[in-house]
């Protein structure tokens, strides 16, 4: 053993792990507000009354939800450059975690959706909405209010899986806590630290989550 | 029928309370070999907890329950008492047995199963021993057909009477049973009470909270009537039901009948 | 078309060498994580106090922490406390952490979604409280957590991709690495993809087979 603690470096370089936070936290908010709209299309389409929409949202969630999110990452940011497809490291990321997080939020607002009541959709129909105007007013508000503690663990869990932005060299946290622990070899320390970042960013997250839940009451 | 005059089941100043509420003050039953006694009452009177306190599932703070001479639940030395062993209450418990309101058969098991695993992990027998013991038991509730089936095959009536062969297989001193009909959907109340019917003629020794008042009527030799943690009232069936001294036992039995 | 079959031909002990890893990594951790998960899962509801709030603490790291990071923490912390893991062994250590805590999780709540009537009716024939753990409680609490157990298997597939990163050599390092040669990146790429979403749907449909035998009928 013989290992002493000593945390001195850790807090020199508190800004490199908090501006790498910053920028993974970045990283996640982009991918769940595209990863919501490609979610929310999925959604739609897989209990929309196209069978060849059912059938290409079906594949789109089977096909990604199995892949290893590093390999999509690898695909988008090392192959597509190829195929005249240039996108920077972070764009490129986060249009991956995007894909990745549409195919989740597929399922989630799926269960959303067919969490619907029946009724609302007739009573719709009844004071003359279009199809368009149920789903925008009536349906889309329910779902989402049913949908949102899914929609918060899953945000959750891309916060996390922003730490594999660290293999393509995009300096988040988990890239600077590598980069400090090879520098420094207060290995210990930068672990801890680095996690422990990780999880008070969680639950600060799912704190916030649990107050947004308590102002828009479930119906 | 004659009984037996030594008591299998004593208890003596049972005092019971969940946090500030005192649930038992002070109970005394007495219960005979081969003797069938009901305990009736309304809902929070305690007599299912007493019933608990039998079974070892709920522990007690004051007074003791012996069962064949033998204190169950504590060892008292002096003028400290400590709760038994992890062992040494399974073995307690498995001198009686226990029919519950919500049946709670094995899920994963067979009936015939249900009925097994405490033949084979308690008592250590042979399982052939244990199969043939249990398609006796399941006979002796007209279930034999239905020993490889499980609980969620059977209808609640038929589910209960699994639970009473489980209980009877293995070879309890006595018999709990409590509220065993309250689950059931009315039209299968009879078939249980009738197996209940013909253990208590069988001779089994059987301690039973109801709320049906004319089997505990039809199947006692005695009857209990329980009020606010007490006994208020005991007697043979046609005195209480026929001639109940006090006037909370004849009010009880009034709104029992409407 | 022909070319990456003629690219693929050559790399073909490379990429099993690495899918053969994959497959160890995953089959090992997920076995010891189980082990570990259920142990964890029964301390933290039936545990003296001390010692369920040390698993709490300990489950609630793991989930809170990015596997990557996981990975590079076991990788980098036991050389300096003086043992020595080689790369695969550290990587293995964080999965098994890792699937230790979820599982733990999901089998505390198995557990405490039993009836307590189950262990009533258990106790009430004589059962002592281990019997009642292995007789009664366990065989229902497995059953339930069957579906999320077999996801798990697959999402360890999936995060075993990540020891790629301390320089396990998986599948996905191999590739990289033959890509690395050949450049022929997005056919590789999508190769190893392809051989991920075989070896996981496989996982589910043998995990749906599972279900079906072990269904509660």
């Amino acid at each position: 053993m013989g290992y002493t603690l000593n945390f001195a470096v850790i807090w020199a370089n508190l800004d490199k792990l908090l501006s790498g936070l910053a920028l993974g936290l970045g990283l996640a908010l982009g991918a769940v507000a595209m990863g919501t709209v490609i979610g929310l299309i999925g959604g739609f389409a897989s209990v929309g009354p196209s069978k060849l929409g059912r059938r290409i949202a079906g594949a789109y969630v089977t096909v990604i939800r199995n892949l290893p999110i590093l390999v999509i990452v690898l695909l988008a940011y090392f192959a597509l450059p190829e195929y005249g497809i240039r996108l920077d490291k972070v764009q490129s990321f986060v249009a991956s975690l995007a894909i990745y997080a549409g195919a989740y939020l597929t399922e989630v607002f799926r269960a959303g959706l067919v969490s619907v009541p029946k009724g609302v959709v007739e009573a719709g129909r009844a004071i003359g909405l279009t199809r368009f105007q149920i789903s925008l007013y009536v349906v889309m508000p329910i779902m989402l209010r049913n949908a949102l503690p899914a929609l918060g663990s899953t945000f959750i869990s891309l916060f996390k899986d922003t730490s594999i932005a660290a293999a393509i060299a995009i300096p988040e946290l988990t890239f600077q806590a590598r980069k400090i622990n090879v520098e420094s070899f207060r290995v210990v320390e930068t672990w801890i630290v680095a996690s422990g970042l990780y999880i008070a960013t969680c639950l600060v997250i799912a704190a916030g989550l649990r107050s947004l839940e308590r102002r828009f009451p479930k119906f | 029928m004659e009984l037996h005059v030594r008591p299998l089941l004593q208890i003596q100043t049972l005092h019971k309370r969940f946090h500030d509420v005192e649930v038992l003050k002070g109970v005394n039953l007495e219960v005979r070999e081969r003797e069938v006694v009901s305990i009736i009452g309304s809902s929070g009177s305690g007599k299912t907890t007493l019933l608990r306190c039998v079974n070892l599932l709920e522990e007690f703070d004051s007074g003791q329950i012996l069962l064949d001479g033998e204190s169950i639940g504590y060892r008292i030395g002096g003028d400290r008492r400590r709760r038994l062993s992890d062992r040494a209450l399974s073995r307690q418990r498995s001198m009686t047995g226990m029919v519950f309101q919500s049946f709670n058969l094995f899920p994963h098991l067979t009936a015939a199963g249900n009925i097994m695993l405490g033949l084979r992990k308690v008592r250590r027998l042979p399982k052939d021993e244990a199969r043939s013991i249990a398609e006796k038991w399941l006979g002796r509730v007209g279930l034999s057909q239905r020993a490889d089936h499980y609980p969620s095959q059977l209808s609640g009536g038929q589910q209960q009477r699994v639970a009473i062969a489980r209980a009877l297989a293995m070879n309890p001193k006595l018999v709990l049973l409590d509220e065993i009909t309250s689950a059931l959907d009315p039209e299968l109340v009879q078939e249980v009470l009738l197996t209940v019917k013909s253990l208590a003629e069988e001779g089994s020794t059987l301690l039973i909270v109801t709320h049906e008042m004319r089997f505990a009527r039809d199947v006692s030799h005695r009857v209990v009537f329980m009020e606010q943690g007490q006994i208020a009232e005991q007697g043979p069936p046609a005195e209480i039901f026929g001639n109940p001294k006090s006037p909370r036992l004849a009010e009880f039995l009034r709104s029992a009948r409407s | 078309m022909e070319t990456f079959f003629s690219e693929l031909w050559i790399a073909r002990d490379a990429l099993m060498e690495g899918f053969v890893r994959t497959i160890e990594a995953s089959v090992v951790s997920i076995l010891i994580g189980t082990a570990l998960g259920l142990l964890i899962g029964i301390v933290l509801v039936y545990g003296p106090l001390v010692v369920r709030l040390l698993c709490r603490a300990y489950v609630d790291v793991m989930r809170g922490t990015p596997v990557l990071v996981l990975i590079l923490a076991s990788f980098y912390i036991p050389s300096v406390v003086g043992l020595h893991l080689s790369a695969f062994q550290a990587g293995l250590l964080a999965l098994i952490l890792f699937c230790g805590a979820h599982i733990g999780e999901i089998v505390r709540g198995a557990l405490q979604s039993i009836p307590p009537g189950q262990t009533e009716a258990a106790r009430s024939i004589g059962l002592t409280f281990p019997q009642i753990l292995t007789y009664v409680l366990l065989p229902q609490a497995l059953r339930s957590i069957l579906p999320t157990w077999i996801n798990t298997g697959a999402e360890l597939v999936k995060a075993s991709t990540l020891l790629s990163v301390i320089g396990v050599g998986e599948l996905l390092l191999k590739t990289q690495e033959i890509v690395g040669r050949n450049f022929m990146t997005l056919d590789f790429y999508l190769f190893a993809g392809l051989l991920y979403l075989l070896v996981n749907l496989g996982i589910e449909q043998a995990g749906k087979a599972l279900e079906r035998r072990v269904a509660v009928r």
